[in-house]
């Protein structure tokens, strides 16, 4: 009885790495490999799909018109070639690109289905992303029928576009999923099933989807069809289980299930007494403190904001409270990954370090409260997410402000939904916010403090920043774009409008086996399309 | 006999309506709505998505609508998982968490039984302490402890072996099953194992047991007779809320083990505000536990013709 327990709690508690088990995650001869998604993709239909496990599959099975590359460069996909002129686009489609019923994929897959995504009966979320296209918003907001969208099939293969106005970027956006083609009888004939099987959408990217059944797997096989397809070399993919748990995902690794798992701050210690390779790599997005501006709250007052610039330093934070390699701290709205002019924007427009002053902040608070006409700053209700690094960001944060500043700080967490109601009906004087970029261009960014965009939840207003917002939208010049972004940056730091805190790092295993795998971060991350196993 | 039983019959569907009218009522008063997500959309199509969702009507003409529905046996389409109907989401993912549950009730029931018969036998002796002491433990440790303990020791058996005997997670075949049902099963069957024991060492006292024994009947046949058939009772009894609470209960399980149940909809549901799929679980379960009391109390008629006489 001892001895059986004690190999029972030994078997339980050893962390010795035993010979590594019949590792069936990744396969030479077959060229197969296996992998874990957190979750059951929600949406595969590409006009509606909005989360990032849909944002994964769909860039595997399905193409656009062009399509990022193992760089992260824009290369030819569906489209052959292209020409912008000021506002005119127009794309040249291969002859070769084929759905999965092995028929072409033309031009008026293209019009249907940004047609349909704009359709406001179609009710996309990402709608907006379609925007720049001549009529686009009008139609959505249903001022036009979807007919008056300026996006023409002047042949088979051959897409003529008018843009709202010269869009300097609006080849990448075409990568984006919304832009993916649809056939229109296929879709029509599906109706509400459209996508909700494997049998229920047709496919033209790399892969084919074989088998869905529905949280518990998925089957990726190489689309025979596909008109690039000697650049493939994985046969299947098998997305064999579906855990939001992570201890969950780094014990199918262990034991050889999966090729893949993210870590967090509890499953990284194992991993590292597994002695795994932890490799890094930044998603690109930026977390952030958010002010409520609104008249009534405190945080409208600027020299309070000013005050706690003064005393936050990101790279504490960084160090010391998220506690995971990988995280960069935030100096900026702008991450440091985002092009430039030539090179990265942030080496042609640095970012402006907060200095850490404690009297230049103290002086703040005391022009704060003469202003706002009180003794002492009411407690600041500091809203905040309810998992376990939210709360531990959130009482750094107050600890923080009540020694340097003596300001209180009210946590509220709250779980997701409740916290978007909150957010959105500006009923916070902090929140804890977040943004990740959905093209690959400053102006994912750059936008987002714009008095109209409905995600500045914070209600920032300024007039000179409304004002380079729009001289970067209208040109196409990359010097006079760059320039009002790097303008942009600096009203945000000259008027406290948020408090940068960290640019987001993830630290993850890959089975070293599987080469060629792309993290990406716009577009499907990670990118197995171009990935092989090696003996 | 036939009017108890419609009688419960009637009293199970006021309970069902209550359950569903009191989840409609509290699930509008949380904050916050199914269609807001991390990025803001304009106006104008948030008024489409109401439209299509019929959010746009008011929270009273929406109940009337939803019973309507709920009465045809319709729940709708999934906010979260817009292409799949609440019905196809229960019947596709149901039958996995009632496998799982039958199995896990299956190691608990047996097990309960056994060692509860045992500690009464061995009263105050070495087995009865030793199991008692693991009843506590089966009964205070959250199945999520078990769960991961049980997924870690799968982890370190198969590269001991160098060689995967049971599978960590997944779905699919037998093996897949054992590990979660037996820790789903766990807790249940420490508390079947204590109430065996004292509805045993009940028993041992009463009048009949020492006629039984003065009639001169081998202890096999009063064991098993008497003692047994007694005792179980209060056992059964408990097992019809266990089996509903089991077969619902195992989300913690169903996520670490990466099993596609029903459990894990129930709660991801709630966090994301899904009401159509909140309804349609809650109506489900509520009406399956309704179920499952009135089974016990018809098969108790069964087992205890006291009942049948009141």
């Amino acid at each position: 009885m001892k001895a059986f327990s004690f190999i029972l709690l030994s078997l339980l508690f050893s962390h010795a790495s035993f010979s590594a088990v019949d590792a069936t995650s990744v396969n030479f001869d077959n060229q197969t490999i296996t992998i874990a998604l957190t979750q059951e993709p929600p949406q595969l239909n590409s006009m509606k799909a909005t989360d990032q496990v849909s944002g994964f599959v769909l860039p595997h099975v399905m193409e656009g018109l062009v399509r990022y590359d193992r760089r992260g460069r824009i290369v030819p996909a569906v489209a052959e070639s292209w020409e912008m002129n000021e506002k005119n686009v127009t794309f040249h489609l291969r002859k070769n690109a084929l759905w999965s019923d092995g028929r072409s994929v033309t031009a008026h897959d293209f019009v249907y289905a940004w047609q349909h995504a704009l359709a406001p009966k179609t009710a996309s979320e990402y709608a907006f992303i379609l925007y720049p296209l001549k009529n686009g918003e009008a139609a959505n907001k249903g001022e036009l029928d979807i007919g008056q969208i300026a996006v023409k099939a002047i042949d088979d293969y051959t897409l003529k576009i008018e843009l709202e106005r010269p869009l300097a970027y609006f080849i990448k956006l075409a990568a984006f999923a919304t832009y993916f083609p649809i056939r229109e009888d296929f879709a029509e004939a599906k109706g509400d099933q459209y996508a909700a099987d494997v049998d229920d959408l047709l496919y033209n990217g790399p892969f084919i989807l074989t088998e869905w059944v529905h949280s518990a797997s998925l089957k990726m096989v190489k689309n025979q069809n596909y008109w690039d397809k000697d650049k493939i070399h994985l046969n299947e993919i098998h997305a064999s289980y579906i855990t939001a748990d992570t201890r969950a995902r780094l014990n199918l690794f262990i034991d050889g299930k999966i090729v893949h798992t993210r870590l967090d701050g509890e499953t990284y210690k194992d991993a590292l007494t597994q002695r795994f390779r932890i490799r890094k790599f930044s998603t690109g997005s930026v977390f952030f403190l958010d002010y409520n501006h609104r008249e009534e709250r405190a945080t409208a007052n600027l020299n309070l904001r000013k005050a706690i610039q003064h005393v936050f330093d990101a790279n504490e934070l960084v160090n010391k409270v998220l506690g995971t390699p990988g995280n960069l701290p935030a100096y900026s709205t702008f991450p440091v990954w985002l092009q430039g002019i030539k090179g990265k924007f942030r080496q042609e427009y640095p970012a402006t370090i907060p200095e850490l002053d404690i009297t230049k902040a103290k002086n703040y608070l005391e022009l704060a409260k003469k202003e706002l006409g009180v003794e002492r700053i009411p407690p600041l209700i500091l809203l905040v997410g309810d998992s376990p690094t939210a709360a531990k960001q959130a009482e750094y944060m107050q600890g923080l402000l009540k020694e340097k500043l003596g300001l209180d700080l009210k946590i509220d967490i709250q779980t997701f939904k409740q916290r978007l109601a909150k957010m959105t009906a500006g009923e916070f004087d902090i929140v804890a916010a977040g943004w990740g970029p959905d093209f690959d261009d400053v102006m994912t960014f750059g936008d987002l403090f714009a008095s109209w965009n409905l995600n500045n939840r914070g209600r920032f207003n300024n007039a000179e920043y409304d004002r380079h917002v729009r001289i970067a939208m209208g040109s196409t010049d990359p010097k006079v774009r760059m320039d009002a972004m790097g303008r942009l940056q600096e009203i945000l730091y000259e008027e406290a409008a948020i408090l940068p805190q960290y640019e987001q790092g993830v630290i993850y295993l890959m089975n070293p086996k599987l080469k060629g795998v792309v993290r990406r971060v716009v577009g499907a991350d990670p990118d197995y399309t171009y990935a092989r196993v090696v003996e | 006999m036939l009017k108890y039983t419609l009688k419960r019959l009637l009293a199970g569907i006021i309970t069902v309506w209550f359950i569903a009218t009191a989840t409609f009522i509290a699930m509008h008063q949380v904050p916050g709505d199914p269609l807001m997500n991390d990025k803001a959309v304009p106006p104008e199509i948030r008024k489409n998505l109401e439209k299509k969702y019929g959010l746009d009507k008011s929270v009273p003409e929406q109940y009337v609508i939803f019973l309507g529905n709920m009465l045809k046996g319709d729940f709708g389409i999934s906010f979260t998982q817009q292409n799949r109907k609440v019905n196809d989401i229960i019947r596709d993912h149901f039958p996995v968490s009632a496998t799982l549950g039958i199995m896990a009730i299956f190691i608990a029931a047996v097990g309960g039984v056994l060692w509860g018969a045992l500690t009464a036998l061995y009263r105050n002796r070495l087995p009865d302490i030793i199991i008692m002491f693991l009843v506590i433990l089966g009964i205070s440790v959250p199945s999520f402890v078990f769960a991961a303990l049980g997924q870690l020791l799968l982890v370190n058996i198969n590269s001991f072996f160098g060689y995967s005997i049971l599978p960590v997670a997944g779905w699919g075949t037998f093996s897949h099953m054992i590990m979660p049902s037996l820790v789903l099963g766990l807790g249940t069957m420490a508390l079947l194992t204590r109430l065996m024991r004292s509805s045993m060492l009940e028993i041992v006292n009463e009048d009949y047991i020492k006629t039984a024994k003065a009639k001169g009947l081998s202890p096999t046949r009063i064991f098993f007779r008497h003692q047994l058939r007694n005792a179980i009772l209060p056992v059964i009894t408990i097992l019809g809320p266990q089996i509903a609470a089991i077969t619902t209960g195992g989300f913690v399980v169903e996520l670490v083990f990466a099993i596609p149940g029903l459990g894990r909809y129930f709660v991801q549901a709630v966090q994301q505000l899904d009401y159509t799929v909140i309804m349609g679980t809650t109506v489900f379960y509520g009406a399956f536990l309704v179920f499952m009391v009135i089974v016990v109390d018809i098969l108790y008629g069964f087992i205890d013709p006291r009942v049948r006489l009141k």
